[in-house]
């Protein structure tokens, strides 16, 4: 967290306060604290990421003290805290989907955006990482793209290629028609 | 066929729709306890199926709930534990994804049952598509009146919210979880007290499995002795298990408790066999955190009898030559997998998932993930074998939570029936690296299937 260059300030839109007010009625009277996992989860969707300030922004509207959101957000893996790729390719890299052949899935993400685990294509488009079983065993390897978490079952290597260049399709820039 | 309760209509299209599931007789057993059974009523069938958590530990879920606390003027809550992370377990998705109102109206059900007017399911965060096909099935069984003030008329009101994790294994312990739903971090608590006296905001709180919730449904249609009729012995009903690994039919069963493991791995109805015409070698029979058997074990016992799908069967033997029915997430290995590449791969799961609290814990997952990744890449030395079983004894029984025990006993139970291939390991760095240990000694005792002969 200490050493990724963090925007100097973030706004919450109405739209996502209104969503926030609605989660916090989910709990008790002062249990409003509940809420910070499925607000960090909005927040991320939102701007791809949770950074300090929005953790900062989240701890005053919850009313809790801005280390208490750091803690949390720092123990779950899903919260990212340094921005990645527009599309974030988590495969299993458990057990169960080994047995199937996640490894070369792995392997064979790797070669072909031509980053490591954990980096950034230089489009800004994609990164990928392996991740801990996705309980979805019976239909590995998988993989699963947030914030909507879809999942891509029973993979090879066409199927990568598939995705790969369709989520490049709805991405890429169209022309501006006016 | 088995009997199916949970998954009978579950290839009817469109069950995952209200209407369609309420033509299909849901909701009747809301309907029979709100107007014809009190909550203790309920607590009696529950105790009289014999219906055990399906989370993994197989605690009766009848006696759970009436250890509840019931202090006047304190909430009361239940907490559906939907974190399902244990590796090879994925019966709780499927059931989300396919049946949802069965789940929603177990957790009323449950809810009238223990006197909580509110419930929350505690969905893994990586669930998002299950989030929102619960919160539809929630809004839809509102709009029917089934949730709200005064259901039925009853005088009963409930609600039923759906919180996301955040991606943490340790989250499936149930005072991790209830952390959690608190906005904390999920580090388990000491018990006790225990969550039945002080959970969730210190209120007496039940914690269930998603499967033991769902049963719930089918004990109060058609009562607990009608439950208990399926199954064998202490192992009643029906079990959702999760098969994976090499079969040729992956994939969600729901069997009833007393099929043999042989039948449930080769008959057509279950599994249909290994993939590609290979040999079994070892299954994991219940989860991660199980010991793992060689295929002679898990077919029969070390008495030579036939080992069954129950919570008594399996565990047969004790932890010398038996194993554990678990959260029944069933896992099988043919004969080319590496049992040290496995037990390394799960080694590396339970060090990432470790809270950290514990020392044993957090420095011993750590020691036997460096310590099993250098024997499967060749460097490993022959005391290091030893080594591993002195570390998997310190941490067992030595930490907060059974996280602790789970990570030690892939790790023990793997060198106690694969010793010679962590030794090969070692002897043969060179060959470890390039082929796989011959099964020879813990093939599956079945010949392979014959080739047909043709007629002339
Ligand atoms: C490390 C760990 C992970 C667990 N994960 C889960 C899980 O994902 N789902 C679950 O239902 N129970 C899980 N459990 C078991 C729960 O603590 C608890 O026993 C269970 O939810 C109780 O429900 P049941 O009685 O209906 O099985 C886990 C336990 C431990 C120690
Ligand atoms: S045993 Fe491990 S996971 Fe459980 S509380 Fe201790 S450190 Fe945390």
């Amino acid at each position: 967290m200490l050493n990724i260059a963090q925007p100097e300030e973030v706004t919450f839109s109405p739209e996502l306060i209104t969503r926030f007010n609605e989660i916090v009625t989910r709990y008790p009277e002062g249990k409003q604290k509940s809420a910070l996992l499925p607000i960090l989860h909005l927040v991320q969707a939102e701007f791809g990421w949770v950074s300090a300030p929005a953790m900062d922004k989240v701890a005053e509207y919850l009313h809790i003290k801005s280390i208490e959101v750091y803690e949390v957000a720092t123990f779950y893996t899903m919260f990212f805290l340094k921005p990645l790729g527009k599309h974030v390719l988590e495969v299993c890299r458990t057990g169960p989907c080994c047995l199937v052949g996640a490894e070369k899935i792995m392997k064979y993400i790797e070669q072909k955006l031509g980053v490591k685990e954990g980096e950034v294509t230089p489009d800004g488009l994609f990164s990928w990482r392996g991740v801990e079983c996705l309980a979805a065993c019976g239909m590995g390897p998988v993989l699963q793209i947030g914030p909507e978490y879809k999942f891509h079952e029973n993979l090879t290597e066409a199927k990568i290629d598939e995705l790969i260049d369709s989520l490049r399709l709805t991405t890429a820039d169209k022309p501006q028609i006016s | 066929m088995g009997r199916k309760l949970l998954l009978e209509h579950i290839n009817v299209p469109g069950i995952n729709t209200f209407d369609v599931y309420r033509q299909n007789g849901g909701y009747r057993a809301l309907e029979k306890a709100l107007k014809t059974m009190s909550s203790d009523d309920i607590v009696e069938e529950v105790k009289k199926s014999g219906l055990r958590g399906r989370g993994g530990a197989g605690f009766p879920t009848g006696m759970k709930w009436s250890f509840l606390a019931k202090p006047e003027g304190k909430a009361r809550y239940l907490v559906c534990n939907a974190d399902e992370s244990e590796p090879g377990t994925f019966k709780d998705r499927y059931l989300m994804t396919y049946i949802p109102h069965l789940l929603v109206e177990g957790m009323i059900v449950s809810s009238f049952a223990l006197g909580a007017n509110t419930s929350y399911i505690y969905v893994r965060g990586e669930m998002m598509p299950q989030i929102r096909i619960l919160e539809k099935a929630i809004a839809e069984a509102k709009a029917a009146g089934f949730l709200g003030k005064n259901i039925l008329g009853s005088g009963f009101d409930h609600e039923v919210y759906v919180q996301p994790g955040g991606g943490a294994y340790i989250c499936g312990e149930e005072t991790a979880l209830i952390e959690s739903l608190e906005g904390k971090r999920g580090n388990p608590r000491i018990k006790p007290p225990f969550p039945a006296i002080s959970g969730l905001y210190n209120c007496p709180t039940v914690v269930n499995n998603v499967e033991t919730i769902a049963a719930v449904v089918p004990i109060v249609n058609d009562s607990g002795d009608e439950y208990a009729k399926l199954g064998i012995g202490r192992s009643t009903g029906t079990k959702l298990i999760s098969a994976s690994g090499n079969l040729n039919k992956p994939g969600v069963y729901e069997i009833e408790l007393g099929v043999s493991v042989e039948e449930f791995i080769y008959s057509d109805e279950y599994c249909g066999g290994i993939a590609n015409g290979k040999r079994l070698k070892a299954v994991v029979a219940g989860g991660s955190s199980v010991p793992i058997l060689p295929a002679n074990l898990i077919l029969k016992t070390a008495n030579g009898e036939n080992r069954l799908m129950t919570y008594e069967s399996l565990a047969e033997g004790g932890f010398a030559t038996g194993t554990m029915l678990g959260s029944g997430g069933f896992v099988a290995f043919d004969e080319d997998q590496c049992i040290v590449r496995n037990t390394w791969n799960f080694s590396r799961f339970y060090h990432h998932e470790s809270c950290g609290q514990c020392s044993p814990c957090r420095e011993g997952t750590g020691w036997m993930e460096k310590v099993l990744h250098r024997l499967e890449y060749g460097h490993g030395k022959l005391s290091d074998i030893d080594l591993l079983v002195d570390v998997s004894k310190k941490i067992e029984g030595n930490t907060i939570c059974p996280l602790g025990d789970a990570a030690a006993w892939p790790v023990a139970s793997a060198i106690r029936h694969f010793r010679d291939e962590f030794e090969w390991h070692v002897t043969n760095p060179k060959e470890a690296m390039e082929r796989n240990f011959g099964l020879a000694h813990y093939a599956d005792p079945l010949p392979k299937p014959e080739p047909e002969l043709s007629q002339n």
